[in-house]
């Protein structure tokens, strides 16, 4: 007989949580399968979709890796005034609300932006930012910082002996060390980039569209909300969910990479690389990544006056979903890692696979004959993003989970603690900082969502990212830039306050 | 008398028995090679390990159906015997409540035996704010509001310094044993704390738990095992 686990966390609501994630992921799947419009087959539009949903994926994740690698490597052979701000900067793209972030590349790269401004200057032909390159460019915007941020901890996890050794014999430290780690750290790296480009709507939303540029995804909302054609739209989410759950099933295999991880704000001494070298390029990276931020702001401020009256209402309903979205990831999140074991890693990475608009369609084919789906549009918003959120929740909690029961477990056992004192007196306060993180990630993301809103409301429950959708459709572009940077504020401020609330006096 | 009475251990490989009785209100020292199954031992006694077979039994009374919490033992580990996010007054408390609700009365208690160990003052405080000497008066302190009657020591004072913990071992006895009667059992891999404090040694090797003899008469005459592992000691 082996040691006796001690059980003395509830497992209870992980079944209810793990039977919701199911519900929810597989669940809608099964609508969406048993729906589905087989009769016609794959038409040529639909192959396109197909087509271009992989491709510009494969595209995105590419180039983020390798763009990444000399970034990371900068980062990490280089201490210079800003570098921690720098790095916190490269979180901040997970956050941002996908729209603001158009909105801040079209300030640059769009018509009337500042680089087809200075082209105009000099005489050359404008750029366009639709299509192809534009979805790419925005992927790239988005995932960049996160494969540095992952590279960069592969880099600053190869001991500074091992540089110290190989500076001392003269050895290549890019065959000796650096090529091995690449090489364990990227392919994760890029199934993880290739995953959120497969599901990523609202960059195809406002960048794609036409039959050239056109991601599954994009064809779903359009079967739904423009064609009214269930059959249609129930097809193309069974085909997004086998490509996602082929990419989400590789990627799993292969990882437990951590994105948030911290002790990256160190660097490690090195013999190698150009100084100059390495300053251009974090030079460049700073740049492509803060300017268009700081259009968000600067076209923001004068836009704020132009905003029409009901953004406060859309405002209000957004943060009211993202809270109440917050809440209900952060108790579907406790429940699954204090349960633990095998299925809860798995109900753990099935949102992956499951993208906004493949639930949200499942949902809106099952509630569809028994009410009108506007009306539900707000409580299917914050439960979808909820989910969504899961996988990186939890993430961020099960480790913290693990290390408190075994570092405590032992101690509440002996001291005859029952299962809901050891919750609410060890674990919850224990548990406060990656609560309060998790917590802050769900919020943003779902403060900044544009999927399956975009597939439920209607005029009366627009959200923020919403009505600045259809402002940026009705070429009101100073009002949406309004919008972006109120959007951006609150975002930014229900992450910092939550995370901030996990970290005020909490003794570790 | 605590008795282990044919208790039988095993996980994978590793195997241990024993059949032995410890003397009551008196401490045993648990000596033995790193591996033998000292700390094994203590976790089965407490109930976070399960026996193949055999019993364990307090005055005649086996309490191998229960769970750790409901045994009557207290243990303390090799670390994390505090709650670092609980004050010394709300960790002492819990030897009391363990759902920290404390009337008046349990109120006193606790402060009166901070102040037994020194610590008064330091109520409020939380554990990362005292020194290692303090964290381990506090576990004692928590020991002696729990009040039951077998204490299992498995090295927690191993990480301080040589003077401490001498200092320590020295106010367990006096409060634990000769006050409040408890019987203790102490794993040590420093024979000197067993010199020191130990009323009987068991030595653990070889996959069996040795009856505990008189500390004393098993230093003066330890057997071939013993002294092999003494003069490795150095």
């Amino acid at each position: 007989m082996a040691q006796r686990p001690v059980t003395i966390n509830p497992t209870k609501p992980g079944g209810i949580a793990v039977g919701l994630v199911l519900a929810l992921t597989l669940g809608t799947l099964g609508a969406v399968a048993w729906r589905a419009d087989w009769g016609c087959g794959l038409g040529a539009a639909d192959w396109a979709a197909v087509r271009f949903t992989v491709t510009q994926a494969l595209v995105s994740a590419g180039l983020s890796c390798l763009l990444a690698i000399p970034v990371a490597r900068a980062l990490a052979r280089r201490r210079f005034w800003g570098r921690s701000v720098l790095v916190t900067l490269l979180g901040a793209p997970f956050l941002l609300p996908v729209i603001v972030a158009v909105l801040g590349l079209l300030a640059v790269f769009g018509r009337n932006g500042i680089l087809n401004d200075a082209l105009g200057a000099l005489g050359l032909p404008e750029v366009s930012i639709y299509g192809f390159h534009g979805v790419v460019l925005a992927h790239v915007f988005f995932n960049l910082p996160l494969v540095t941020r992952l590279i960069l901890q592969g880099w600053l996890s190869i001991p500074a002996e091992r540089f110290r050794l190989a500076a001392s014999l003269d050895a290549p430290v890019g065959r000796l060390l650096e090529r091995p780690m690449l090489r364990t750290v990227l392919p994760p790296a890029f199934l993880i980039v290739f995953l959120i480009c497969l599901t990523s709507f609202a960059v195809a939303l406002t960048l794609g569209g036409g039959p050239r540029a056109t991601t599954v995804e994009l064809a779903i909302y359009q079967a739904l909300r423009f064609d009214f054609d269930l059959g249609r739209a129930a097809m193309l989410a069974s085909i997004q969910f086998g490509l996602c759950s082929i990419a989400a099933a590789l990627a799993w295999r292969m990882t437990a990479v951590d994105g948030f991880g911290a002790g990256l704000d160190r660097s490690v001494d090195r013999w190698d690389g150009s100084r100059w070298g390495d300053a251009v390029v974090i030079a460049l990276v700073a740049t492509f990544l803060l300017v268009p931020l700081i259009m968000v702001i600067v076209r923001g401020v004068p836009g704020l006056l132009e905003l029409p009256a009901d953004i406060l209402r859309a405002a209000l309903r957004s943060v009211t979903i993202a809270i109440i979205s917050a809440a209900l990831c952060i108790g579907l999140t406790l429940a699954l890692a204090l349960r633990g074991g095998r299925i809860v890693g798995l109900v753990g990475v099935l949102p992956l696979a499951s993208s906004s608009l493949v639930v949200g369609t499942g949902l809106f084919l099952l509630v569809y004959p028994i009410v009108n789906p506007a009306k539900l549009a707000l409580v299917v918003t914050a439960l979808v993003n909820a989910v969504l959120a899961l996988p990186f929740a939890l993430r961020s909690v099960a480790p913290a989970v693990d290390k408190i029961t075994s570092d405590y477990a032992r101690l509440g056992a002996i001291l005859d603690m029952s299962t809901w004192v050891w919750t609410t007196r060890v674990i919850l306060p224990r548990l406060r900082r990656p609560l309060g993180f998790a917590a802050g990630l769900a919020a943003a993301l779902s403060m900044g969502d544009l999927g399956v809103i975009a597939l439920f409301a209607g005029d009366a429950q627009e959200t923020l990212p919403l009505a600045m959708y259809r402002l940026m459709g009705a070429y009101r572009m100073d009002a949406a830039a309004g919008a972006a940077l109120v959007l951006l504020v609150l975002s930014f401020a229900l992450f910092w306050i939550c995370d901030r609330g996990g970290r005020v006096d909490a003794d570790l | 008398m605590l008795i282990c009475e044919k208790l039988e251990l095993t996980q994978g490989t590793f195997q241990l028995s024993a059949d032995v009785r410890f003397a009551e209100q008196a401490i045993t020292a648990v000596i033995g090679p790193s591996g033998a199954g000292k700390s094994t031992l203590l976790l089965a006694i407490a109930g976070f390990f399960a026996a193949q077979t055999g019993r364990v039994l307090l005055n005649d009374v086996s309490f191998m159906s229960a769970v750790p919490g409901k045994r009557p033992v207290s243990m303390l580990f090799q670390d994390n015997n505090l709650f670092p996010h609980l004050s010394i007054f709300e960790n002492v408390g819990l030897g009391l409540r363990s759902d920290g609700k404390l009337n008046v009365a349990d109120q006193k208690s606790v402060l009166s035996v901070l102040d037994r160990v020194g610590l008064k003052d330091m109520a409020d405080r939380k554990p990362g704010a005292l020194s290692g000497g303090q964290q381990s008066r506090v576990a004692l302190a928590r020991l002696l509001l729990a009040d039951r009657p077998v204490v299992l020591l498995d090295e927690p004072f191993a990480a301080l310094g040589p003077s401490l913990k001498d200092e320590m071992l020295d106010l367990m006895q006096e409060m634990l044993v000769k006050d409040a009667g408890a019987t203790v059992l102490m794993v040590t891999h420093d024979p000197a704390d067993a010199q020191r404090v130990a009323d009987h040694v068991a030595w653990v090797a070889d996959g069996v738990v040795h009856a505990p003899r008189p500390a004393a008469a098993i230093f003066a005459d330890p057997s071939a095992g013993l002294r092999n592992y003494l003069g490795k000691m150095g």
